[in-house]
């Protein structure tokens, strides 16, 4: 499906789709890595020069793995819509930009384009945007998707309480839990990352969280986030499985290495929809992803980090997640090396997601050996609150004692929620009210010594 | 949760505060507003400096060597690829491969060894400088008279992998490496080990085995000496590390045996 014909722009050439869109991509380490960043800034703005002639249809003629190769590649090509993509067909790359920061661009004509469009055809039009641009478009993207509660309204925040202990231990468990929902936190999910990944360990965690669950009537969803493999084990053993997790990746290779096949993933899809546990919506999978992972694999197939990233939120579409995020910068400094990097990786990973339709989320963290501290996660949760993110991570001080990595806080999301007026989901906003955590205001202020709070109190003791 | 302003919960009665004793995790912290209050806030930013300082602090090899004082061993001092420290958190491909004039001193030292030990900076070397000396010299004390050993390194800049340019330039049939973990909040000084038999370019994590968290409030030295030297034990006689070598050094019918 190459054409060979070589792109240019002034002394410049570029002999292929997968050069360009590498040279075109705002500097990280990750291209540095792996050989693929542009030699210079010049190099840099003419592939941007180049790209921006680019007409979108070659973006979908020509791939950048070959299809006979990698089913990522297959599933992007396959299940392309026409019809859906019609309306920009015969735009190039920087026409794309330009239609898409206009007025005809609404949330309703971008909802309708999602499916016509493919990960390189975002990820080509990333690279023409700046911050802003990214920021700008992807507040028209509506993605919302339902389980329990409703995810992704326009106005609303909604946040994944990551409860994590280094053991398992219950107790510790279930003393984050409450200081999370004591903050406001839970919405998208109350999810934990298991420190040992056995189908018994799976089994007890999810006992601990639905028995709260069930206990006080908290309208959300709960999820362990062991392998796929996991969670089929345990739903054939009747567990109490709401999301079903899996991190992906944007090449056959990568999600290889993950141990993952798409038939996995549709089996797992089926399974846990047929327990029909969801209440006000049937979205039942939840995904993580992030620049560098398949770089890291060793399966990257020569495509640039930012790039392949966006083929992996094509993987997930097709499983109608209810939530998917980038984990933006928690594999380290040699794919994303500073703030500035991380914040751009994260607007661009939110901006890319939402264009194709999923329900996009942020882990906005960093490493202690990466040049980035809470500043710098202020700086990208405050912009991609602006953005219309669906949900963020809520972890006790920001500070993960089991992933030994610095996530963002339940007060960061009160923050967000305070400074942009922005609600939890709405069924779980109203369970807030109830249990006294929300004020008449709709802000989070507790009250510690209420029967409500009390009843919280009594059942970690129990737990 | 003190702070938690609600004032009508005197000081000290707080029956939230009880939540934190199940965990290490940041909870209870109380509220100004939606922030942290200030001592809150400060604490966090002490620990991520302390391991920011860990990460970023210049490893001295002197140092390590002066705490050897009194083995009866060689040491040698070897510089990964990588010249400094940005570079080599950026291109970890670098900190596991040896710089010329390191290839050179260990060529000179070649021979037919049964392990060689690498005290390595890693990711902190505040870890190394701290823990390394005392723990390889808790493990020789395992070990009996039957083991050559190479001379020692105090690899700079290093990664894990460095050891197995190490381990083959030495002639060595095991490498075990002592290196600075990355540092966690609450955990800037933790050491890992890796053991890894047959060194040579291209060995994977799967042909490694680790022990980790080795710090005086995680797997204190003494402990991680002794399951180090079982590991060592066990993969010279089944000619192998890796996942095939289960570590069942809290077995001690294993350990007599």
């Amino acid at each position: 499906m190459q054409t060979g014909a070589p792109f240019s722009f002034e002394r410049f050439t570029f002999p292929d789709l997968k050069t360009l869109l590498a040279k075109a991509s705002p500097l990280r380490s990750g291209d540095l890595l792996a050989g693929l960043a542009a030699s210079s800034d010049e190099e840099r703005v003419a592939a941007r020069f180049a790209l921006a002639d680019v007409p979108l249809k070659q973006l979908l003629s020509e791939a950048l793995v070959p299809y006979e190769d990698d089913d990522v590649t297959r599933m992007i090509i396959d299940d392309h819509d026409a019809d859906a993509f019609a309306p920009v067909s015969s735009m190039t790359v920087g026409d794309f930009r330009n239609w898409l920061l206009t007025d005809d661009a609404t949330p309703e004509a971008l909802k309708h384009l999602a499916p016509g469009l493919t990960p390189e055809m975002v990820a080509a039009v990333s690279k023409l945007m700046r911050n802003q641009d990214l920021i700008a478009v992807a507040k028209k993207c509506h993605v919302v998707t339902a389980f329990r509660n409703t995810i992704g309204l326009p106005g609303h925040l909604s946040v994944r309480l990551q409860p994590n202990h280094p053991t398992d231990d219950p107790a510790g468990v279930a003393a984050s839990i409450l200081d999370g929902l004591m903050h406001g936190s839970g919405d998208a999910v109350i999810g934990i990352n298991p420190a040992t990944d056995s189908p018994e360990a799976m089994i007890e965690l999810l006992k601990l969280i639905d028995e709260v669950r069930e206990r006080i009537d908290i309208p959300t969803q709960s999820c362990v986030l062991a392998h796929v493999t996991t969670a089929i084990d345990v739903m054939a053993r009747n567990a109490p499985v709401d999301l079903v997790f899996q991190s992906i990746a944007g090449t056959q290779k990568a999600n290889e290495s993950f141990g993952i096949t798409q038939a996995m993933l549709a089996e797992a899809e089926d399974a846990a929809k047929g327990l029909k546990r969801g209440t006000v919506g049937h979205n039942v999978m939840y995904f993580e992803t992030g620049q560098g992972a398949a770089l890291s694999a060793d399966a990257h197939e020569g495509i640039d980090q930012q790039t392949v990233e966006a083929r992996a939120y094509a993987v997930a579409r097709k499983y109608s997640p209810l939530l998917v995020n980038t984990v933006v910068g928690f594999i380290g400094p040699e794919y994303l090396f500073d703030g500035k990097q991380i914040t751009r990786a994260g607007l661009e990973d939110h901006f890319c997601g939402k264009l194709l339709g999923v329900p996009m989320g942020c882990d906005v963290c960093y490493t202690n050996h990466a040049e980035a501290d809470q500043d710098d996660m202020d700086n990208l949760l405050t912009l991609l609150g602006v953005a219309g993110c669906n949900f963020v991570i809520g972890v006790p001080g920001a500070d993960d004692i089991m992933l030994n990595y610095q996530s963002t806080s339940f007060h960061d999301a009160m923050y967000l929620r305070s400074v942009l007026g922005l609600q939890p989901a709405p069924e779980f906003a109203a369970w807030l009210r109830k249990m006294e955590i929300l004020d008449q205001n709709g802000r989070t202020r507790p009250q510690l010594d209420g029967q409500a709070a009390q009843n919280l109190l009594a059942w970690s003791g129990a737990a | 949760m003190s702070n938690l302003t609600n004032k009508k919960i005197p000081s000290g009665l707080d029956p939230w505060n009880t939540l934190r004793a199940h965990t290490d995790a940041r909870i209870g912290l109380g509220r100004v507003g939606d922030g942290l209050p200030t001592e809150r806030l400060l604490e966090f930013q002490m620990a991520h400096a302390r391991a920011r300082d860990s990460v970023h602090m210049a490893f001295e090899p002197n140092s390590v060597r002066d705490q050897l004082d009194g083995l009866d061993h060689t040491i040698l001092d070897v510089h990964s690829a990588a010249p400094d420290r940005p570079t080599y958190l950026q291109r970890p491909d670098l900190g596991r491969l040896l710089d010329e004039d390191s290839v050179a001193a260990l060529g000179k030292h070649a021979g037919d060894f049964d392990v060689a030990f690498i005290l390595a900076d890693g990711l902190s070397a505040r870890a190394t400088h701290d823990h390394a000396a005392n723990t390889l010299k808790l493990i020789l004390d395992h070990l009996g008279e039957s083991w050559s050993v190479a001379p020692i390194t105090l690899a700079t800049q290093s990664r894990v992998g460095l050891g197995d340019e190490i381990g083959a330039a030495l002639g060595a049939k095991l490498t075990v490496m002592l290196i600075g973990e990355r540092p966690g909040l609450s955990s800037a000084d933790s050491l890992g080990c890796y053991l890894t038999w047959g060194p040579r370019r291209g060995r994977s994590n799967a042909d490694r085995n680790c022990v980790s968290n080795i710090r005086p409030a995680g797997l204190t030295p003494k402990k991680a000496a002794k399951k180090i030297a079982y590991l060592m034990v066990e993969s010279r006689k089944m000619g192998l590390s890796g996942v095939a070598l289960k570590d069942n050094s809290s077995n001690p019918e294993l350990i007599e045996g």
